[in-house]
């Protein structure tokens, strides 16, 4: 690690508490870094002469008289195109084997774009999932979490779609990953043979949790560098933002600060925001999008983590075991592309809208006819037809096993709704039934 | 004693995060602004609390790399605003830097912009002329701003009574040029500019008096104005969990209202939402004057990647250049969405200070705060006897969607009109999602409102009124006598009196915010609904089975709304209104 030759060390530490270190200094910047007993830390407070330092890995055996070092700079990150096909700690140092990157420095967590250099997002994502591409089509530029329980595959999802999806750059910041599901990304982009266009910032189980706090600000620094400098289309994952969250609020409690809801720092709507936001079209095509995945506890969305998370992103896409058909479907009442007007039935085919509401509201219609069929009252037959539609739906559609491109979501939507309803049950607009209603079941 | 233009200086003794500690060498004011050299970089910080020589100052931005001992220069005065012609169409940041002069991408640290322009040429007309006496907000003349009349005054700090001595001729003038000169009562002379300041944490009372408000504002959103109306310069809130459609709903108040200017406070939300309104407002129409809606806008972003500190100073501002309009006699309408993230701003502070927390660890005097706020809008009558108005409405984002919170308890306090947005109705995709029998509106009750109501829509609207949420309700409740005893464990007219309320549901609470005819309908269209749906409602009809009845009514919605999405009295709305009667008389017991 960075050192100067000229550098003042320090050897008093006057006080020390499970996150962090006290001593007297002088000249030293707020946010700046500093290594303490070899310990990345950053200066959480100043005092007169008093500074603290939040060692990032815990204090642990840390001794009064240990060296301190302050780098005279924020946090920062080496950028330069070499950063594709590497993978890095949360602190930006290779953990590839690989020598560390030469590039200009760019200090993390930096200022937010004006709002009027920004422009409206208007390219469709296509990812072959029919849950997301017809219900809930994702934009360049938007920023969407996926809501899973923690049994559900959504790092399995997030790299599928990442994959299918048409990026110049794909950054994984990864937060609490197991080391298995480390491995199954690296194993899945080597697989793709995407790895060059793949850079990754991983903080694994392994790692002291309070390290994540540095991830999304390190894969948000590199996805400005090349969605500004280089106006490319950059894809950013974070998983799992949950883990991140209880990471602050470890750093605010042992920090003593007052908590809000859920033990939540106060400010997490703040700093959740802070890395939303980064997601932006430029006008010149560059563009960050971002993918998350929010773990709840028991489906929970009125904890304080998803809660806050769904005030700032643009929807929710979650994801449910639809035991019926005995696979994992993104949910459609509840998730929601809140920028999907932006796309469809314009970058995709005019029926767009019109299809997804009519299943969806057929889809629900299903839903009350199981629950009348579980109180025990009479089904009629328009609630039976109701009830193999979803089936089928569900099997054909809603599984995040399919990968169909939407034209064909959109037949095979038409082709359900000629097998199992009539025209005026579906309720779409004359002109899209009379082009696109299966010619088999005309009669109806 | 200070000598009053000497300027007090300190330096930094401590920093946490955006709260910093300054050792000062002479008076502060409590929320005097001050600017804190960091290596050239001037960052805008305000007092917030005074201890001995050592004044708290939250800042504006980012406190990274700044030093214990950095200097710290003292202004002298509280947040400002700059008032004066050119405020319309502008997109300013939350201390009312210009947006648009702001050079790169990304926001950068100390940048601080005009938010007005010190060259641009208004074409001047006098209203007042030598010897006519003024007060403060007094309207010493006018230029065209965009199409308004932007009302020149006497500046609002002024205390007491002037005299014009001379105002300039009808001409060309800059903001910075004299227009006017002015004695006071002690004789002193005084020149004036377009241009004045105006502290945005202190209320504008340039005003005579403020009555109860007493008129009806227009929003076209009809479970709105025909259910829960609100008044010109009243005050309302829409509370409602993430994706129910506050923003949705604030867009569409933005759009129809019936006011001369609006301003947006877009407070601690997304930047991809102020971009809506940045590249759609310059193109849509105001459908009463068939100007763009951009001239009568005017944005104040503080989206929630934006400093916190100034999320607090985004709401006054917006609400001071509201009370600038206002006092020109013009009809504003001040939307702010979130109300919350201004709160959790308070809070994030008042935890950093250490302060006995309140519930939720928000500040004891959230209440107070807030409803200071909401008082600061309201009807007034000006010393001229014109009158200006200001009606605001905030969203609030409740945690958890839980209305039990501080943030919404403190406002339902405030507010007079309630718009709660409903989880289930949003997810039954039933918008907008405001559940009517939630809602109030106590405006609804003031008898100044119900004469206006009886003169100028229907003599017997009230009482109407009241029937329509007396028929949402017993819908409601035969419909949860449906869930438990089945279709057919009721009496089919009990089916009737459901489905007379989804009528009223579907063709008057529900409205397409996306769809250019329906997402909004004139008073007098609305009333033309709300009287058919009632006639449906007084109708008998004759069904054999339950089957029937929901079919039927089906039919009806479908044919009204039909009716929702036709231009009023067009063809096809005639034509869809014809068939609406005879599927009535279809059904109809003889
Ligand atoms: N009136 C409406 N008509 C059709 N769709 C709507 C309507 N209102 C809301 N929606 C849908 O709901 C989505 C969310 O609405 P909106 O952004 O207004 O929610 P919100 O309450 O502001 O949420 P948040 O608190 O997260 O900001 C919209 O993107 C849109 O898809
Ligand atoms: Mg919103």
């Amino acid at each position: 690690m960075e050192t100067k030759a000229f550098q003042k060390i320090y050897t008093k530490i006057t006080q020390i508490t499970k996150a962090t270190c006290s001593l007297k200094a002088t000249g030293i910047g707020y946010e700046e870094m500093a290594i303490v007993h070899g310990r990345l830390a950053q200066v959480v407070k100043i005092m007169g002469e008093d500074v603290t330092l939040q060692i990032f890995s815990g204090t642990e055996g840390i001794p009064t008289n240990a060296e301190v070092v302050f780098l005279g700079r924020p946090p920062v990150l080496k950028v330069g195109e070499e950063l594709s096909g590497r993978f890095f700690d949360a602190y930006g140092d290779p953990i590839d084997g690989r020598p560390a990157i030469e590039g200009e420095e760019r200090q993390i967590g930096g200022p937010s774009v004006n709002p009027v250099r920004r422009k409206q997002p208007s390219e469709f994502i296509p990812t072959g999932i029919a849950g997301i591409d017809l219900n809930n089509a994702l934009v360049t530029g938007q920023k969407i979490p996926f809501f899973a329980d923690p049994d559900q595959p959504y790092n399995e999802v997030m790299a599928m779609v990442a994959l299918r999806a048409d990026a110049d750059k794909i950054i994984l910041g990864g937060m609490g990953l197991t080391n298995d599901d480390y491995l199954y990304y690296k194993h899945v982009f080597e697989n793709a043979g995407a790895l060059d266009r793949i850079i990754s910032f991983v903080n694994t189980t392994e790692n002291p949790p309070v390290e994540r706090i540095l991830v999304p600000d390190m894969a948000l620094t590199a996805a400005e560098y090349f969605a500004v400098d280089k106006k490319q289309k950059v894809l950013v994952l974070l998983t799992d933002m949950t883990l991140y969250a209880d990471a602050l609020s470890i750093v605010s409690n042992r920090m003593d600060q007052i908590p809000s809801k859920d033990s939540m720092p106060g400010s997490l709507y703040s700093d959740l925001a802070k890395i939303y936001e980064k997601a932006v079209q430029f006008p010149d095509g560059g563009s960050i999008t971002i993918i998350a995945v929010t773990t709840l506890s028991g489906g929970d969305i009125t904890h304080a983590i998803p809660d806050n998370t769904g005030y700032i992103t643009e929807g929710q896409l979650f994801l449910r075991k639809d035991t019926d058909i005995g696979k994992v479907v993104v949910d459609p009442f509840r998730s929601l592309s809140r920028l999907k007007q932006l796309v469809i039935g314009t970058k995709t085919r005019a029926d767009h809208p019109q299809v997804m509401n009519a299943a969806i509201r057929l889809y629900a219609d299903a839903a009350n006819a199981k629950t009348k069929q579980e109180n025990g009252f009479d089904l009629t037959d328009y609630d039976e037809r109701t009830l193999n539609f979803a089936k089928d739906y569900s099997t054909k559609l809603l599984a995040i096993d399919v990968n169909i491109e939407v034209d064909q979501m959109l037949e095979t939507s038409w082709t359900l709704f000629g097998e199992h309803f009539s025209k005026i049950e579906v309720g779409i607009k004359q002109e899209f039934v009379d082009k696109h209603w299966p010619k088999e079941n005309e009669v109806k | 004693m200070e000598k009053i233009n000497k300027m007090t200086k300190g330096t930094v003794a401590g920093i946490i995060a955006n709260l910093v500690f300054v050792e000062v060498d002479g008076p502060v004011q409590q929320n005097e602004i001050c600017y804190i050299d960091l290596e050239g970089t001037k960052l805008m910080a305000e007092v917030i609390k005074i201890n001995g020589t050592q004044a708290y100052v939250q800042v504006f931005e980012s406190t990274r790399g700044l030093k214990v001992n950095h200097t710290v220069e003292f202004t002298g005065h509280m947040l400002e605003v700059t008032l004066g012609p050119g405020i319309l169409s502008k997109n300013y940041d939350g201390l009312q830097n210009d947006l648009d002069k702001m050079d790169g991408v990304f926001l950068k640290r100390g940048e601080h912009t005009n938010p007005l322009e010190d060259e641009k040429k208004w074409g001047f007309k006098p209203l007042a002329k030598a010897g006519d006496v003024l007060e403060a907000g007094g309207w010493i003349g006018e230029v065209k701003e965009n199409w308004m009349p932007h009302k020149i005054m006497i500046p609002f700090k002024f205390k007491g009574k002037y005299t014009i001595k001379s105002v300039a001729d009808a001409g060309e003038y800059t903001i910075l040029d004299e227009i006017a000169v002015v004695t006071d009562e002690k004789g002193k002379e005084i020149n004036l500019t377009m241009t004045q300041k105006w502290p945005v944490k202190l209320a504008i009372k340039a005003y005579k008096e403020k009555p109860r408000p007493f008129k009806l504002l227009e929003t076209g959103v009809r479970v709105i104005d025909t259910l829960n109306p609100i008044a010109e310069g009243g005050t309302g809130f829409i509370p409602g969990p993430f994706g129910t459609g506050k923003t949705v709903l604030q867009h569409a108040l933005s759009k129809q209202a019936d006011a001369d200017m609006i301003i947006v406070a877009a407070c601690g939300e997304r930047a991809n939402e102020v971009v809506e309104i940045f590249t759609e407002f310059p193109e849509l129409d105001d459908p009463r004057t068939g100007r763009k809606l951009m001239e009568r806008t005017t944005i104040i972003a503080n989206t929630s990647n934006m400093p916190v500190a100034a999320r607090e100073a985004s709401v006054y501002t917006a609400m001071t250049l509201a009370e600038y309009y206002r006092a020109m006699g013009l009809k504003v309408l001040l939307l702010a969405d979130s109300t919350s993230r201004w709160a959790q701003a308070l809070r994030e502070m008042s935890n950093r200070m250490e302060e006995l927390p309140g519930q939720d660890a928000f500040p004891m005097d959230l209440p107070a705060i807030i409803s200071n706020f909401y008082s600061r809008a309201g009807f007034t009558y000006l010393n001229n006897g014109e009158s200006g108005s200001i009606t605001f409405i905030g969203t609030v984002s409740p945690a958890g969607g839980n209305l039990k919170e501080p943030v919404t308890e403190s406002t339902k306090k405030a507010a007079r009109c309630f718009y709660a947005l409903s989880q289930a109705r949003a997810d039954s995709k039933r918008y907008p999602a405001i559940d009517a029998l939630e809602s109030y509106s106590k405006y609804a009750e003031y008898p100044e409102l119900q004469d206006y109501f009886r003169k100028n829509i229907d003599p017997e609207w009230p009482e109407k009124i009241t029937l329509a949420r007396d028929i949402l309700i017993r819908s409601r409740e035969v419909s949860e006598q449906i869930n438990i005893l089945g279709d057919d464990g009721v009496p089919v007219e009990y089916h009737e009196r459901f489905w007379k309320g989804e009528v009223m549901d579907f063709i008057i609470c529900q409205q397409d915010a996306f769809d250019k005819v329906d997402c909004s309908a004139s008073l007098k269209r609305q009333k033309e609904m709300l009287n058919k749906v009632l006639g449906i409602y007084h109708t008998n009809f004759t069904f054999e089975s339950f089957e029937e009845v929901g079919t039927y009514f089906k039919r009806v919605i479908n044919n009204m709304k039909q009716m929702n999405y036709a231009i009023y009295e067009s063809d096809s709305y005639l034509e869809k209104e014809k068939e609406l009667n005879s599927i009535i008389e279809e059904r109809k017991t003889a």
